[in-house]
């Protein structure tokens, strides 16, 4: 006989009250669970949706002039005299504090050259992430993979009348056309897309990058904040996130989280107060059984225990049968809250800290019936002796 | 009224006795009334013997169980066991002392009633340390003493009155304590069954064990080494 046995045999036979206690903190911890779940899968949705819109952030050289375009129209000439940053230093994006939160980090080099006597804008890319960020991009032929491999711009192909296979000289070199964009109506239309490395030599840029697009997640950060250190990183970079497409969403699973934050308080509070006002209960019908305990010789500590420990039990399985069924209700509401919306899946670390939440509130809840239970006189406790 | 202490133990007196009483009493605050449920009581009990307190309901023998139990503070006096003056124990060195030195036998059982005959018995040794073997074999030991082994794996409930006495019985001997408080024992229980309950302390104090036992009625006495009356808040030790 140990004093667990006096917890596991006291709280098999006052099952109805076991029973109650459980579905306090299960209403509560579910709740909570629900909630969160559902808010982690509309963020994962509307990530998901945003990666589809590629890049939000855009690291450019900072300049003193104003932007001769507005809405793809260009008022000016190719500006020859940009600043370019070393390739070299790229990899240094991965390095700031929120490093995780990075997704495809894309570099270009960008110049003009002539072309069959044509003024034509260059663009060199890494292909591989350059076709991941733009993956909405639809073209005829095969994407490129060689270096000699060119993407070009339906405008382009128009002017030039080029098509897939055929052969095409830029500053010395040559190339195959392998793909053709499909209009896309920006940019890309009128420009020719090669492999960074080789554009980067046509253009006497060995080494050199125009810009970088940058795709980041942004469900646990805000995004200002990875703008923050990226120009942090790059003080001679104007670092700017496409702030429109990313905000606005977050900010709208932000006031729902916050909503839901609120309600888990106000559900956890009034789970809470019921567990206190059980184990009161409880402890007021044990005071005989209580001072049996002391009159035999048990220490308060050791009443103190016996009480907390079922504490620990109810808040333990509360916990667990909590976060099951609040992760059960948001696979069942979830399709309700967000069309077509998938769960999220099982978050164990939300798991673990609401099976630790659960027992932390259940002991709160008991600390005090405990302490007044082991206080309890023996001889008032046991009147009839 | 004075005291009428027959058998006091004046401090010139070097025997050693198991337990002396020294002009306790006490007070109640009934509202703004001050009740002496003790008005002075002063007498030893010395090892290996089986004394009665009796007396009418109300008369403060159950009081005085209690502060012998060292589970109610006296207004005055002290309380030595082994020369120990155990009301200037903490309430923690007191429980101590109740686990080692005291068996509490129970005025209506007072049993566990979610735990099994066995396990109440080995209740008092959940505290112990004791491993779970040596648990059950000192919890079935005494069980066969008060003719319960087979009666081990019932709950309370499914126990007469006299099987759940003597359950309380074993409860209060399992740890081997050198004093056994029994608080009408025999109270609840019909002629046959009290005089099965007295035969059996009187068995266990043959084997030298001290018992104090409360009781308002006589015949419960004639078995014992002394009897204490107590009336009006004082003792007469014949």
């Amino acid at each position: 006989m140990k004093l667990h046995n006096i917890s596991f045999n006291n709280l098999g036979r006052r099952k109805g009250k076991v029973i109650f206690l459980v579905l306090g903190l299960f209403i509560g911890i579910a709740t909570i669970v629900t909630l969160l779940s559902i808010t982690e899968s509309m963020s994962r949705d509307i990530e998901d949706r945003l990666d589809q819109f590629g890049a939000n952030i855009v690291m450019v050289p900072r300049s003193e002039n104003l932007s001769l375009s507005y809405g793809g129209v260009s008022m000016g000439g190719v500006n020859y005299k940009t600043v370019e940053f070393d390739e070299a230093r790229i990899p240094e994006i991965r390095t700031i504090e929120n490093s995780n939160n990075l997704g495809l980090v894309a570099p270009k080099v960008l110049g003009a050259a002539t072309v069959k006597d044509k003024d034509v804008l260059l663009m060199g890319v890494d292909f591989e992430t350059e076709l991941q960020l733009k993956n909405w991009w639809q073209f005829e032929g095969a994407p490129p993979a060689a270096p000699d491999e060119l993407l070009i711009g339906s405008q382009t192909a128009a002017t030039f009348q080029l098509a897939v296979g055929d052969s095409l000289t830029i500053g010395g070199d040559d190339f195959v056309v392998t793909t053709i964009l499909k209009p896309t109506g920006a940019s890309e239309d009128g420009i020719i897309i090669g492999d960074l490395h080789a554009f980067q030599k046509i253009l006497s840029k060995e080494g050199k990058v125009s810009m970088v697009e940058i795709a980041a997640f942004c469900r646990d950060c805000p995004i200002t904040e990875l703008v923050l250190q990226i120009s942090e990183k790059f003080p001679e970079a104007k670092v700017t996130a496409l702030r429109q497409a990313v905000m606005s969403k977050m900010q709208s699973i932000e006031m729902f989280k916050t909503f839901s934050y609120g309600i888990a308080v106000l559900v956890i509070f009034i789970g809470s107060l019921l567990v206190f006002v059980t184990m009161m209960g409880s402890v007021n019908e044990r005071t005989r059984e209580i001072g049996i305990f002391r009159a035999i010789g048990f220490r308060r500590g050791h009443v103190m225990q016996i009480i907390l420990l079922e504490a620990m039990i109810v808040g333990l399985v509360g916990g667990i049968l909590g976060y099951l069924g609040g992760n059960a209700i948001a696979l069942g509401a979830m399709p309700l809250v967000i069309k077509d919306g998938a769960f999220a899946g099982f978050n164990y670390s939300l798991g673990g800290i609401a099976v630790l939440l659960s027992i932390a509130l259940s002991l709160i809840a008991s600390l005090y019936p405990a302490q007044k239970a082991s206080k309890l006189d023996p001889s008032e406790a046991l009147r009839a002796l | 009224m004075s005291s009428a202490n027959i058998k006091t133990n004046p401090a010139e007196n070097k025997v050693q006795h198991l337990i002396e009483i020294h002009g306790i009493g006490k007070d109640y605050q009934d509202g703004e009334t001050k009740v002496q449920a003790i008005k002075q009581m002063d007498f030893y009990i010395d090892d290996g013997e089986f004394v009665a307190i009796m007396g009418q309901s109300g008369s403060g023998k159950s009081t005085l169980l209690s502060i012998l139990g060292g589970l109610n503070h006296p207004t005055r006096g002290r309380i030595l066991l082994d020369s120990l003056d155990i009301y200037k124990l903490s309430s923690e060195q007191r429980a101590d002392l109740r686990s080692e030195y005291i068996g509490v036998i129970f005025q209506s059982f007072q049993l566990i009633p979610y735990l099994t005959v066995l396990e109440n018995v080995k209740l008092p040794m959940a505290i112990t340390g004791k491993k779970a073997k040596e648990q059950d074999k000192m919890a079935r030991d005494v069980l066969e003493k008060v003719g319960l082994g087979n009666k081990a794996d019932r709950l309370p409930d499914q126990l007469s009155g006299g099987e759940q006495e003597r359950v309380a019985i074993a409860r209060a001997i399992v740890n081997k304590p050198p004093i056994l408080l029994a608080d009408e024992p025999t109270g609840s229980l019909d002629s046959k069954t009290a005089d099965e309950i007295l035969n059996l302390l009187k068995e266990l104090n043959e084997e030298g064990q001290t018992i104090i036992m409360v009781t308002h009625n006589p015949d419960a006495c004639k078995d014992t080494t002394r009897t204490i009356n107590v009336k009006d808040g004082f003792c007469y030790v014949n």
